[in-house]
This record gives structure tokens, sequence and C-alpha cells, in this order.
């Protein structure tokens, strides 16, 4: 595991400025609903309805988790423009993945192993893209590919409820209603589990903790 | 200050300063005494609400000394959080965003300025007149026709209960009384010892005393008994303390009655909404008490009827 480097002073003033922001912005409750276990590592997995998604598992996870763990994020968008690739690289240090098959230039799931095995954990919206809030659409077989490749890495279903009102797709300006973002228990892969139940279990896991 | 300088104010300060340490020291009395499960959840429950009560007295009180402008600011906030829980519980969709977002970026703000310079005209009637025709037309430019007036008309009522209606209470700041030399602020004060104190006594009497249920579909906590002795008590407070208003022991009383009962009503009225909406409060921001807008209720009814009451019987403004 790497050892924790003392981070510049504009990485901890903005992280700290956007974390602040996301919960005022969002008025965030966040519950847990099992206690955490004492292995560290893990991959959080959440549905994805707006921007402040990542922003806001991250600053509700306790401060010693959160400087070990990256969202991951689409490059395409993040590394679109200066202000936003800044965010994603130097605050965030988000792994960025290619989400086109066609100009892939790295492996998504080469750079998602390299992040596991530096010891860091990673914050994963398996349906791959924002949806409307609604349902939760089908989580993409990307995720059992590296479920199988870590087979014991704990994997934490969290769910982001209200978000896609506060910021929709296509929207700027948010509307700051309250949000909550709920932790589950963790869930692995079974040994022999096929693709297809495997990802719709880890959606379901998901989807269960908006009533929870 | 010479805004310390006057007796009357100084006298109803104190006065809450000792109701609340009383409170803390029930609270502790009750909280050593419980034996059953429900006595100590009672208790516990009291002991939430008056650490809630000495927060925002405290808040309150640092408002005060901030000068005119601190309790428009501190309402201006309070506004803020009570929409902000109102609409999270409206079944808004995607196209009531820009609405939405109106309301609190452009007209919230508004009403709060237009307090700051005084103008009565605008802000007595810009949500209900403005607001009410903007957010429609915002609204049909989405073209989204699905439930389309029951989406435009509940965020509207949101802004008139968490916004129009509790920007009265420190708009009795603008009122101008000849006769009456403490600084307004004293009557604001007096307000909401009436109202919130109604509360809290409606709730101390139901649990004491309370037996019949007034609308058990609605509250299950309000009773015939703990509405009559606590508004009667608070009506009696309010008269016990005519010499801070500008009206005399009976109007006093009088005004301190419909007070009451306003704040009453918008009690059972947010009590609806919420059962409408299948929740039991509107949010966890105070604790023991639930939501802001949960604390507020009784206040969005009551502080514009007094407000008007005080204007068009005693203001030159």
């Amino acid at each position: 595991m790497k050892t924790p480097v003392a981070e510049p002073l504009d990485v901890r003033v903005g992280v700290w400025l956007l974390v602040w922001l996301a919960r005022l912005l969002t008025g965030v409750q966040v519950r847990w609903m099992a206690p955490l276990s004492n292995v560290r590592q893990r991959i959080y997995l959440a549905n994805h309805t707006s921007h402040l998604d990542a922003l806001v598992v991250w600053g509700a996870l306790p401060q010693a988790l959160r400087r070990m763990t990256r969202p991951v994020a689409a490059r395409d968008y993040w590394d679109a423009d200066p202000v936003r690739r800044y965010l994603a690289q130097r605050v965030f240090r988000a792994v960025l993945i290619d989400r086109s098959r066609e100009h892939r230039q790295s492996d998504p799931l080469r750079d998602m192993l390299d992040a596991l095995d530096e010891g860091l954990s990673l914050i994963l919206f398996p349906e791959g893209t924002r949806g409307p809030g609604e349902a939760i659409a089908p989580f993409r077989p990307g995720l059992y590919r590296l479920a199988r490749a870590r087979a014991d890495m704990e994997l934490l279903p969290v769910h982001l409820a209200n978000l896609s009102r506060i910021l929709p797709k296509g929207s700027i300006v948010p509307t700051p209603l309250l949000s909550r973002v709920t932790f589950g228990a963790p869930i692995r892969l079974e040994p022999g589990e096929s693709p297809d139940s495997f990802l719709e279990r880890a959606r379901r896991a998901v989807e269960a903790l908006a009533d929870a | 200050m010479s805004l310390f300088g006057h007796p009357e104010l100084i006298r109803l300060l104190l006065g809450v300063l000792a109701l609340l340490v009383g409170c803390s020291l029930v609270g502790f009395v009750l909280r050593a005494r419980a034996l059953s499960p429900e006595a100590r959840a009672t208790a516990v429950n009291f002991v939430a609400r008056t650490y809630a009560w000495w927060i925002m007295a405290g808040l309150f009180a640092l408002a005060l000394l901030a000068g005119r402008l601190g309790p428009i600011i501190l309402f201006a906030l309070v506004s803020f959080l009570a929409l902000r829980e109102f609409l999270t519980l409206t079944p808004t969709t995607a196209s009531d965003h820009c609405a939405m977002a109106c309301t609190f970026f452009l007209v919230a703000p508004a009403q709060y300025a237009l307090l700051a310079i005084h103008w009565y005209g605008l802000y007595s009637i810009m949500i209900p007149v403005y607001a009410f025709l903007l957010l429609p037309a915002v609204n049909v430019l989405q073209g989204d026709t699905a439930r389309f007036l029951e989406r435009t008309a509940a965020v509207q009522w949101a802004l008139m209960a968490s916004v129009y209606a509790i920007s009265y209470a420190p708009a009795l700041l603008d009122l101008t009384i000849p006769g009456y030399e403490t600084p307004p602020v004293t009557l604001l004060v007096w307000f909401l010892i009436v109202v919130q104190g109604s509360d809290f006594l409606q709730y101390v009497f139901g649990k004491l005393v309370g037996r019949r249920k007034i609308a058990p579909l609605l509250s299950p906590s309000k009773t015939w008994e703990g509405f009559a002795a606590g508004i009667g008590a608070a009506s009696l407070a309010g008269t016990a303390l005519w010499w801070a208003t500008p009206f005399g022991p009976w109007r006093a009383a009088l005004m301190a009655l419909i007070i009451t009962l306003m704040g009453f009503l918008g009690g059972l009225t947010m009590s609806a909404i919420k059962r409408d909406r299948g929740v039991k409060d509107f949010g966890t921001l105070v604790s023991g008490h639930g939501g802001v807008l949960d604390r507020i209720d009784s206040l969005c009814f009551s502080a514009p009827v007094f407000f008007h009451l005080t204007r068009y019987f005693y203001s030159t403004t």
C-alpha cells in the first residue's frame, strides 16, 4: 500500500471547498446500513444520475478512506477542458477511462486494475452513464470482468437519492434540494456465478437501498 | 448598544433565558426519573427539543446583535431551508427544474432584498402576483403538459408557505407605530414567544392531560385537551406580556388568541401535506422536532395575519 504523501495546498483547499459546496448544495444525509469491514480497500458501486454523484459519495466517506478512494470517470467528459481536467486529474485524481470502443487508447479494465493494485479504492458507476433518476439501468459487463479479476475484492453498494433532481442531465444550474446517500452491506462475486445473474444481483443490491 | 437600552426588550429576552434554563432542568429531572421505556423516550425527546430551543434562541440573539439586517438574514436562511425541505417532498419532474431554480435563486432572494429596502408595495405582492405568473410561464416553456397545473401549483404553494408567509415575521420590523417607543424588534420577539410558546404548551399539555385526538388521521399527537390548554396558556402569556406590544392588555389577548389559532391551523395543514406525501417529518435538521418546516409550520400561518392586522390597525406605514 502506498504511503500517504502530504498533498499540495491547492489540492487540499480545492477538495475542502468542493466537498463543502456539494454538501451545502445537496444537504446530503449519509446513512450506513451495515458496519464497515476492517478491509479498507473496496469498490463502491453507485447509481449514476448527476455530475455531483462522485463528489457526494467521496465527501460522505470518512477522511482516511477518502484519501485512498478514486472515482472512475469518463475521459471524454472530464478531459474536455482545462477546468474539468484540473478537477479530475489533480483534485479528485480520478481514474479516467475511455468509454468508446472505437477510439480507445487504453483498456478501461486495465486502468482500474492498476489503481486497485496500487492499494486504492474505486467509486464506480456501473450503469456506464447518467440516468434520469427513476430506475437504475442494467449494469455494464465491465463490472463482472473487474470482479472476476479481483474475486476477493469487497463490493459496496451505494444508493444516491434525489441527486437527479438537484442537477439533472443537461442542466447547469442546480436546485439545492435535499439528497441522501446510503451505503449498504458488501457483496462479492460468488464462485461460478454467471455474468448476468451477478450484474443483476449487484444492481438490485443498489436498488434495495432506495427504500432501506 | 441602543437596542438593549430598552427595558421591555431586555425583560423579554431574560424571560426567554429563564424559560430555557427551566426546560433544561425539567429535562434533566425527567431523564433521571424515567423508568418505563415510554417515559424514557418522552424524556429524550424533551431534552432534544430543549437543545433545539437553545440553538434557535441563540441564533436569534445573534441576529439581534447584527442589527436591523440580522433578523432579515436569519429568516431568509429559514426560508431557504424550509423551501428546500418542501420542494424535496414535492413530486416534481425534470421539467420543473428551471422553475424551482428560479424560486431558490431569484424569487426568494428578491423577497428578502425587498424587505431589506423597505419596499412594502412590492414585497407584499411580488410572490402572489409576479411569481404566480412567472413560474407557470417558465414551466410552460419546457413544453411538458403532464400534470401541469398540479406541478405548477405545488411549486407556487411551496413558495407561498416557505418564503412569502415566513418573510412576514421580519417584516414586522418595517412597521411604524406611533406611541410605540421600543424598537420594533420587541414586537417580533413577543410574536415569536406567543407562536412558539403555543406550540410548546400544546405539546406539553398534550403529553400531560391529552386524551381525545383532534384529527387522528392528520396528527397523532394533537389532542383537544392539549389544544385548549396550550392555546389558552399561550394567549394568557401573550396577555401578560402586553407591555412589550403597542396593544393594551385586551387587544394583546385578542392578538395572541388569533396568532395561536392561526398557528394551530398551520400545524394541521402542514401535517396534511406530510401525510399526503407519506412522511412523518419534513426533514432531520432540528433535533427532536424533525425539519425546519416542522418547527415553523405555525409561523407560516400566523405571521402574515398578525402583520396585516397590526399594520391595518396600528401602523402609519
